[in-house]
């Protein structure tokens, strides 16, 4: 399974019905040194689009969206604490939470890596 | 006009160097029909000496609280500003600076919130305080749109024993949030049943310490209540004195502490500005309003300090901010952190034990009288007092003697009979004991 | 040369200095009280036992430590501020003085009527010269900033729309390059925000603006918009902005953030609008204070005067009286109370002791040399800077980063680089719809040598930053200032919002 994307510069990592999300190291960068994180609880509904969790550095806060439907197993409970990690390695360590998905094809449907390059292409202008 | 540095050959040179034949071509975006209605019928500009004269007309216009014996409180109330207080809050750089957005040449006004911060935060006995809100009763709406944050629930529950003014403006507030907020009346004997109407539903429920007619109530029990309902209490403070004598309210379980700062900060002023004083747990941090100061280093490694965890501002969260507030009462502020350093700890327990034993004092003295009865069992500097006579009357006649000896609870009561006889009354270090006798000899008088 | 350093910490006039908690001399007070009366206590058991933890000192060293800590600050009274949007303007001590006067000062909230007329007539002359310079009906005089301002307006439209039976209006239109109070207070209305877009001179556009009309139309409460506008530029269309949104049911809010511009020239209420709040703290001139305290009064349009909130002021053949109760007499349709008390009184005092010594002359003066000013700071800097929008300029101009393009360099660090020119940086990144924004606000009360001086300067940190290879120095700046550039990710990922005391070994440590 290949890792997948949306426009709000999310991660998706699909394992079985088993997603993990994070943000990309575009969204990393763009945000700056990230000071605090917050997760969802296990057992939240989440819907495609919708808040799932809190992102914010110094100048800028921001919510990270679900990218599909479905709802969540775990929260990554060490980024709260250390939410550097999450510009240290934002698509590995840094991950934000599991969520078990309603509908796998869903993440299929996103951006695969090619395409995310080339929408990064186009922001960049 | 002498706030105004141009020369008419600075305004022509200028002109020159932007391209303008005129200074009303720059206006020249303005819609002309509504330049043309612009008809602007006021005074024109006036010397020092005449503004000096005109406003000095209107002060002498009121009966000023330092020219008779005053006994006025209901949170706000009169103390003695040691000079030094005033002198420092004049100085330029406090006065005339701006937020300071700027931290490499704000230093001064952000170590001063940051002591402001931590002294707030030990009176009150709680975690973090903020930089400050607009005044007491703001800082009480505020606690109560915070608890709904934190609990995730919309409704709370005010107690009869808060301020009439805070209880206004938080339910102002949570009429336009449609929050459930139930107001309980006015409680002068302070018999209402707070624990009764605990449960799993409400977001806080708000009392006030020392209560608004006077009595000291220990709420550890109500803490312990709300806690088990995962409800917050909220404690009001209204005269921040109080806090040098009487158990601060973080250590009986409050879980937000507000309060007003005024009677350390300065002269009453008719009420504004003010200074709210805001403080919380810290695993609540995240969802309290205002600015805050942190501490940090700079790029030598030296201490310093910045406004900090900002995201939670209407400047970066917008719509989604934990208030709107932006500018707050930083001076006003400063003042009360700069009366607090002056006193120290034994200068602020000195100064509460002295309020206290004037307002015994004179509480003895007046229940003398034939007829009068002072309502609260316990009070720090303030009580209500039962005339058997209409309080605003008595009160009316008081100042016609030159002496302020009281508020009417009618004022903020009109549609409670029962209150129409009850006075407020509050004594503080400013009151001499020749001041306690005139007004118990005068008040002895008016009832007779 | 290096500079030297020292034992201390001190550089000359640049002192350190602890905290007041590392000051401590237990016991110690600056403040001598007259004897205690023997009473006994009547507090119950509610007398702490516990030591609070506050540092005792004594006067000279209290005097001290605060004088040195305002060393550290800039402020209007000792350079230039061009602080884009925020007006700050000379403060004139006459102010100080008339806000001190005993009748003024020493004047209880509560006190009956008959012993408060100047008070009271003190805030009706206030709203009076308010009303008189916006052309407005009507004034709520009890709002404490801005932005509990444009919460006063928003209250009373929503008011206004509730009694009408028109509750399902729930949209604000903004636009976006508004301040961030602006959607904040409309969300604490229960309002929920749409942004409308600007067109490329910096303004609303129309079209949009139409299409959000048409859209939502019966469900749009209010237009929120700053005019002049925060990219310092004239809304042109604004009374056709105030007949769209009228005839679409709804009411015009303009934030008067930037009324410094008009003031004396333009009635608002020639406009069409609804409700306007006035940050007395920047256009009549009352000290900023470090953050505050300001005023926020708000001029209100027949259709809205009667939901104000409580208190205010009304007069008779008797004299001054005060309405306070909502629901009740002339307060019968108020939506209630906002505030504590009257207002920000000693603001009040403050901003009618300056508009008294301006007058309808003066203040018309203050806003043409506050425009001149700015076009002035405008024409000058765009020899090397590159001005976001086409002039002529309201009392503020914004350039974009375009100048800094390729050079490394950043609008944060020209700023910082202005510091150890003597100079309070301008507005930076702001508004949002300029990348990169320098937004400066001159204000009437800056000489042309002033200007020059600071022309002079910015052009020549431009013209260095274009000339390369300083880019390593503009990110070491400021190396002159108290400080340096401060850790705000440290200062934020692990707070430390307090004093606490250092832990018993630290402390014999530092002992030793």
């Amino acid at each position: 399974m290949s890792i997948r994307y949306t426009k709000d510069h999310e991660w998706v990592l699909l394992d079985g019905k088993i997603a993990t999300v994070g943000i990309t190291q575009y969204a990393q960068g763009q945000l700056g040194d990230i000071v605090f994180v917050e997760v969802p609880a296990a057992g939240k509904a989440l819907t495609a689009g919708g808040e799932a969790a809190v992102v914010e550095s110094v100048k800028a806060a921001s919510e990270v969206y679900a990218p599909v439907a479905g709802t969540v197993k775990e929260g990554n409970a060490a980024l709260p604490d250390a939410p550097e990690t999450v510009n240290q390695d934002p698509q590995g360590k840094g991950w934000f939470f599991r969520m078990e998905v309603a509908n796998p094809a869903d993440v299929e449907a996103l951006m695969d890596q090619t395409a995310y390059d080339k929408y990064l292409q186009e922001l960049a202008g | 006009m002498r706030y105004l540095p141009l020369s008419e050959a600075n305004r022509r040179d200028m002109l020159g160097v932007i391209g303008a034949k005129s200074v009303d071509e720059l206006f020249r975006d303005l819609p002309a029909a509504a330049l043309a209605k612009a008809r602007i019928d006021l005074p024109k500009s006036a010397s020092e000496i005449e503004v000096e004269r005109a406003l000095s007309a209107m002060a002498a216009k009121n009966l000023n609280c330092g020219q008779g014996p005053s006994f006025l409180g209901c949170g706000n109330y009169r103390h003695h500003t040691p000079a030094s207080a005033d002198y420092i809050i004049q100085r330029g750089e406090f006065l005339t600076a701006y937020t300071p957005y700027q931290p490499e040449i704000s230093q001064g006004t952000l170590q001063a919130i940051f002591e402001f911060q931590s002294q707030v935060a030990l009176i009150t006995g709680m975690e973090v305080a903020n930089a400050s809100m607009y005044d007491g009763a703001t800082a009480c709406a505020e606690a109560v749109t915070m608890a709904t944050r934190v609990t995730k629930r919309n409704k709370a529950l005010l107690s009869g024993s808060l301020h009439p003014h805070y209880r206004d403006v938080t339910l102002t507030n949570a009429k336009f949030l449609d929050l459930d907020v139930e107001a309980l009346p006015p409680d002068p004997m302070a018999v209402e049943d707070l624990l009764g109407r605990v449960d799993d539903t409400l977001a806080c429920v708000v009392v006030q310490t020392p209560g608004f007619f006077g009595h000291l109530t220990d709420y550890a029990v109500l803490a312990k209540t709300c806690h088990a309902a995962g409800c917050l209490l909220v404690v009001c403070v209204t005269e921040p004195v109080s806090l040098g004598l009487i158990t601060p309210p973080g250590h009986i379980g409050a879980d937000i502490v507000v309060g007003e700062g005024q009677s350390l900060a300065g002269p009453a002023c008719f009420g504004g500005p003010g200074v709210g004083l805001f403080a919380t747990r810290e695993k609540f941090l995240r969802q309290m309003p205002g600015r805050l100061a942190g501490e940090t280093t700079d790029e030598d490694g030296r201490r310093g300090w910045v406004l900090t965890l900002s995201t939670r501002e209407q400047h970066i969260r917008r719509e989604k901010a934990t208030s709107n507030i932006c500018t707050n009462s930083g001076l006003i502020a400063l003042a009360f952190s700069v009366h607090m350093t002056l006193l120290g700890e034994a200068g602020f327990t000195n100064l509460a034990q002295l309020n206290h034993a004037t307002a015994v004092s004179l509480a003895e003295k007046l229940e003398a009288i034939k007829g009068v009865k002072v309502l609260p069992q316990t009070f720090f500097n303030e009580f209500a007092l039962k005339l058997g006579k209409p309080a605003a009357g008595v009160a009316d006649k008081l100042a016609a003697k030159g002496i302020l000896g009281g508020v009417p609870a009618s004022r903020f009561y009109p549609t409670f009979p029962e209150l129409t006889d009850v006075l407020l009354v509050a004594a503080t270090e400013t009151n001499t004991p020749a001041d306690l006798d005139a007004f118990a000899a005068a008040l002895k008088e008016v009832l007779s | 040369m290096t500079k030297p350093t020292t034992a201390s910490g001190n550089r000359g006039l640049q002192l350190e200095q602890g905290l007041i908690f590392e000051q401590d001399t237990p016991g110690a007070t600056a403040v001598d009280l007259p004897a205690l009366p023997h009473t006994r206590d009547r507090l119950g058991g509610m007398k702490n036992t516990k030591r609070i933890g506050l540092p005792g000192m004594s006067e000279p060293e209290v005097v001290r430590h605060y004088t040195r800590l305002s060393q550290k600050n800039y402020s209007i009274d000792s350079g230039f501020y061009p602080l884009g949007s925020c007006t700050m303007k000379h403060n004139p001590r006459l102010n100080e003085k008339m806000a001190r006067l005993p009748g003024f000062a020493d004047v209880h909230p509560f006190q009956p009527v008959s012993t408060i007329q100047g008070a009271l007539e003190l805030i009706d002359t206030t709203a009076h010269w308010l009303k008189a310079l916006t052309g407005m009906p009507a004034v709520a005089m009890s709002p404490a900033a801005g932005a509990h301002g444009e919460l006063c307006g928003l209250m009373c439209i929503k008011a206004a729309h509730i009694a009408k039976n028109q509750g399902n209006r729930t949209i604000v239109l903004v636009p976006e390059s508004a301040h961030g109070t602006n959607p904040a207070t409309a969300a604490l209305c229960g309002y929920s925000v749409e942004s409308i877009p600007a067109n490329s001179e910096g303004r609303v556009d129309l079209a949009a603006l139409k299409a959000a009309l048409e859209r939502s139309g019966s469900n749009v409460a209010a237009v929120m918009i700053t005019n002049p506008n925060t990219c310092g530029l004239f809304e042109r269309e604004c009374i056709q902005v105030a007949d769209m949104v009228h005839a679409a049911g709804a009411y015009f809010y303009m934030d008067g953030a930037n009324f410094n511009a008009i003031v004396g020239r333009l009635r608002i209420g020639d406009l069409g609008v609804d409700a306007m709040h006035i940050n007395l703290h920047k256009t009549f001139s009352t000290p900023h204070g470090g953050g505050g305290p300001g005023a926020g009064p708000t001029v209100l349009s027949a259709a809205l005067a009667a939901f104000a909130p409580v208190p205010f002021v009304v007069h008779d053949a008797q004299g001054y009286s005060v309405e306070e109760q909502a629901g009740f007499g002339a307060a019968k349709d108020s939506f209630g109370r906002m505030k504590g008390y009257h207002g920000q009184f000693g603001v009040f005092v403050r901003a009618l002791s300056y508009m008294l010594a301006m007058g309808s002359d003066g203040l018309k003066q203050a806003s043409g040399d506050a425009v001149l000013n700015a076009n002035y700071l405008m024409a000058r800097l765009s020899t090397e800077l590159t001005p976001a929008f086409p002039g002529p300029c309201m009392h503020e101009c914004v350039f974009d980063d375009r100048f800094l393009k390729g050079t490394g360099v950043t609008t944060l660090d020209i700023a910082k680089a202005l510091i150890d020119e003597g100079v309070h940086p301008p507005t930076m990144y702001f508004p949002l719809v300029v990348h990169g924004a320098l937004l400066m606000e001159p204000t009437e009360t800056e000489s042309k040598a002033t200007l020059d001086q600071f022309v002079d300067s910015l052009l020549h940190l431009a013209r260095k930053a274009k000339a390369g290879g300083a880019e390593a120095e503009f990110k070491s700046a400021p190396q002159l200032s108290p400080r340096r550039r401060l850790d705000e990710t440290k200062a934020a990922r692990k707070p430390v919002l307090r004093w606490t005391p250092p832990a018993a070994g630290a402390a014999s440590q530092a002992a030793e």
